[in-house]
């Protein structure tokens, strides 16, 4: 008798299922599932079902902004935002220039988003600049403005006059160090701002309140004048020439917007983490962003606010509860090979889906 | 051509739906050796689908293949892929251009058919390191080229031919495979379809084209014509059949047949291309436009140096071969190509190479390059009919604060006026721009530069490529528009009958400079003498 109620209940939802399928995305639903999956086998792995949420919310919270970054780029016909780091490198000037003038909680995270602002808009003035030189191959360009601009700053790290002990290395007195404490600073500051706590379900609203308010702005912006103007530059730059809209100024725009929120993405994922992180580390944040908006279902010149929280949970979900499970299931500790694989499998299954503009 | 012979091409029954959605029903014809058969009906008849179940396209045997039967010399044919059609001796050239822009016009034609030469690298490798014999292949694609009556040389790029070439490079191609030698069991070209060759050719270009189907028809091969312009149908045409929602309604004789009749077959209702009068008259003695020695870089449309001036409340044609620069007017003046001269609209200079300036003064212009230019594709309709409006006039927006925001409710009002008046098929105003038909595209083209409120109407090729019924209502839509609102409108078009029916004067251009103004109600030989004679007289 299950089994036949089973089957009937199949036969009607049939149809159901399958316009639900069709408007989701099979490729998201299966990785969407997946994750389900991971979660659902997570006890029998010795692993706490809230716990694994937790985590996977806190990591949603620390990254939502970076991926955001992509969205303005996205609308403006540039593509994937490949420079993050550039953003990064605003952020990361902004946070050590807070430090260096000595902040403290809350006004340390916030000036930390002051100073690196007027760095995000002339980075991303010449960013911009340079971008409109190359209109059809800008994430090519884009990804080597990242790595290069990582490794100018690699020498600038040393040779800027910093002098705040808490960051110079010690023994020279000079040369900001690897990685710098946010301890008494900024650490925490969002995180632990309205944060939920139920048994193991911490849920870190006040980061979420941060993104969501982010993630506002943008999507009001995208709905004024020059919003809509950003959208048709991307969506047929003739068309906007044609209706009287400079295409160049639109996309300087974009792409200074994109890198204001980088910088202010690295911040809100410092103060999580704990750390600032310089040096190398800018260098590759710029995948797990762009993959996780394409998983989100974006494509190289469309993308919404709905695919940046769909794509982020999911690509950090997975990240987050795939090593531990896996851990937990083979009793030996791989986490760290699991995680560089998943993530990096899953930028490669994130880059394949990308549609290839046709400009 | 002998009734009792057995037909070259003979189609029984045929139906087609696409997921229940009937589009072919009962089709029954037979084509003889020679004979040109003309191919007619409204955009959506099933013209296109009839020809692709012919060519045996890949979509119609994914879509559940085809009911009836395709019969070849009188024997049952289906056709898995359009190869198998090759074999058979079917050509086709398509509407769109499949051309190598950056290759050669002989290399175009004989593309992956090129003529070899052995060498000794193809004795020791094979053939695929054969060389290619470059004079037997200027030979063979000036020969096809000669066939159609037509200088063109062959060593130029495709990519600097003006439209009208293209098209006959394509036609080219397909005549050029008689040449080939064949595979076994393969036939040489023996029935030419043309999917509307003559859209995108000047009325000079498709006189030579159809100079051109005769000089094949004689030489056994039939042809299928499909084309919007009835008089070539009517003029070249042996046979002319009528299709209208998936049926054809009439096959006759073309000497039978007179235009005004198949367009009412066409369409399902009488049709007329006579001239309409002015039923109010908003024109002023005043200059609204002056144009003096522009010069406008336009590749393919170069316009070398013309001047005219165009009288406030009136509708200003532009005539002209492909090619000649009519099309360069006014993009030249809109900032879209490189310009120089003197423009001055309402007596105020015009800057040049600045799109948003005569945007500003209050021009507007819907382009001929509809997909390229005149649409966001991707967006919805309501998008496209108010983004340039809520640009240049901040019209549709709210403001609150410092912040200008879309007026969802204002667009989605606009957006079903314009939907109501032109008439536009669509299934919401949210609908893509590109899910929809050319004639309702340009429908949308024209709503967005009536949005605008422009005292100034450019329209360049209002009616390129779409069907009878929709040019009737975009003709008569920009006449009631220029007199109930008082707009002066400057039109540029291939078309001459469709300058000569809705215009006030006409300006033919030739080489790029005007050859003469002269009013619509002269004789529409004077302007076809204007078209293709050399001399320049000055323009008054």
């Amino acid at each position: 008798m299950g089994l036949d109620t089973a089957s009937l209940d199949s036969a009607m939802l049939k149809t159901k299922i399958q316009g639900l399928v069709k408007s989701f995305g099979l490729p998201r639903l299966i990785i969407a599932l997946f994750l389900l999956l991971l979660f659902i086998i997570a006890p029998f792995a010795g692993l706490n079902f809230f716990t694994g949420l937790s985590d996977t919310f806190n990591r949603f919270g620390m990254n939502a902004v970076l991926v955001l970054a992509m969205v303005p780029m996205i609308h403006s016909g540039c593509g994937l935002n490949f420079g993050l780091p550039l953003g990064i490198i605003s952020g990361l000037l902004g946070a050590t220039l807070s430090l260096e003038f000595e902040f403290t909680g809350m006004a340390s995270f916030l000036m930390a988003i002051v100073f690196s602002t007027p760095f995000a808009v002339i980075l991303g003035y010449g960013y911009g600049v340079l971008l409109n030189k190359v209109k059809g191959g800008e994430m090519m360009i884009a990804t080597y403005v990242g790595f290069s601009s990582v490794a100018f700053m690699c020498m600038m790290w040393l040779l800027l006059p910093y002098d705040n002990p808490s960051m110079v290395w010690g023994f020279s007195g000079e040369g900001l160090r690897t990685t710098i404490s946010l301890e008494g600073a900024y650490s925490g500051i969002l995180m632990n701002f309205l944060s939920l706590e139920i048994g193991h379900l911490k849920i870190p609203f006040g980061m979420f309140l941060f993104f969501a308010l982010l993630a506002f702005l943008v999507w009001g912006f995208l709905k004024t004048k020059t919003g809509t103007a950003m959208t048709a530059v991307g969506s047929n730059p003739v068309f906007a020439t044609a209706s009287g809209v400079s295409v160049d100024k639109m996309r300087t725009l974009s792409v200074v917007m994109s890198t204001w929120l980088g910088a202010v993405g690295i911040i809100v994922y410092q103060q999580s983490f704990g750390f600032i992180q310089l040096y190398m580390s800018p260098f590759y944040m710029a995948l797990p962003a762009v993959s996780a908006i394409l998983l989100g279902g974006a494509s190289v010149n469309k993308a919404s606010i709905t695919n940046v929280v769909i794509g982020t949970f999911l690509f950090q979900g997975i990240l987050t509860m795939t090593p531990s499970v896996m851990n937990g299931l083979i009793q030996t500790d791989v986490s760290e090979v699991i995680r560089i694989i998943v993530s990096n499998g899953m930028i490669l299954y994130a880059l394949t889906r990308k549609q290839e503009a046709t400009r | 051509m002998e009734k009792t012979e057995i037909p070259l091409l003979e189609m029984k029954g045929i139906s087609k739906d696409f997921f229940g959605n009937q589009v072919l029903n009962d089709i029954n014809f037979t084509l003889h050796r020679g004979e040109i058969l003309g191919l007619v009906g409204e955009n959506g008849a099933g013209k296109s689908t009839l020809m692709k179940i012919l060519f045996g396209m890949e979509e119609i045997l994914q879509t559940g293949g085809y009911g009836g039967d395709v019969l070849i010399d009188g024997k049952k044919v289906l056709f898995k892929s359009p190869e198998d059609a090759l074999r058979a001796g079917i050509g086709m050239v398509h509407q769109e251009f499949s051309l190598l822009p950056e290759f050669t016009v002989a290399e175009n034609i004989l593309l992956n058919r090129e003529p070899e030469k052995y060498s000794v690298m193809s004795e020791l490798f094979g053939k695929r390191l054969n060389t290619v014999d470059r004079a037997e292949m200027q030979r063979r694609a000036l020969k096809a080229i000669s066939k159609l009556g037509i200088e063109l040389d062959a060593g130029k790029r495709i990519q600097d031919l003006p439209v009208g070439y293209k098209q006959f490079t394509e036609i080219a191609r397909e005549l050029s495979k008689e040449d080939d030698k064949r595979d076994e069991g393969a036939s040489s070209l023996r029935l030419l379809v043309l999917d509307e060759p003559t859209a995108v050719l000047s009325e000079k270009e498709a006189e030579t084209l159809l100079s051109a189907m005769h000089m094949l028809s004689e030489a056994g091969i039939a042809i299928i014509f499909i084309s919007h312009r009835l008089h070539e149908i009517t003029s070249a045409c042996d046979t002319v059949m009528v299709m209208r929602d998936g049926l054809i309604i009439k096959k006759v004789p073309a000497k039978s047949a007179n235009v005004s009749d198949i367009a009412s077959w066409m369409v399902g209702r009488s049709v007329s291309t006579e001239r309409v009068e002015r039923k109010v008259e908003v024109r002023s003695d005043k200059d609204i436009l002056k144009v003096e020695h522009l010069k406008v870089i336009m590749p393919g449309e170069m316009v070398r140096d013309v001047s005219f001036s165009v009288k406030e409340g009136e509708i200003f044609g532009i005539g002209g071969l492909a090619g000649q620069g009519k099309i360069g007017i006014p993009n030249g003046i809109m900032g879209l190509y490189n310009a120089m001269g003197n423009v001055e609209f309402d007596g105020k200079k015009v800057t040049l190479n600045a799109p948003r300036m005569p945007l500003d003064e209050g021009m507007a212009f819907v382009s001929e390059d509809r997909r390229g230019v005149g649409l966001l594709l991707d967006e919805s309709l309501e998008w496209n009919v108010a983004f340039a409006a809520m640009q240049i006039k901040e019209d549709f927006l709210k403001k609150i604060g410092p912040m200008k925001f879309r007026d969802q409710r204002a667009i989605e009002k606009v957006t079903k006026e314009y939907v109501d008046l032109l008439e536009i098929k669509c299934t919401s105003t949210r609908q893509k721009a590109k899910e929809l038909s050319g004639g309702n595209q340009q429908k949308v083209c024209l709503a967005k530069a009536f949005a605008l409120s422009p005292r100034l109407l450019f329209v360049s090729e209002p009616t390129r490529g779409i069907d009878i019924g929709a040019k009737a209502l975009v003709l008569s839509a920009l006449r009631r528009y220029n007199e109930e609102h008082k707009v002066t409108i400057v039109m540029v078009s291939s078309e001459l009958e469709e300058l000569r029916s809705i215009c006030d004067r006409i300006a033919i251009i030739q080489d790029g400079r005007v050859a003469d103004i002269l009013p619509a109600t002269s004789d529409s030989t004077e302007f076809g003498m204007l078209m293709v004679s050399k001399v320049n007289k000055e323009a008054n």
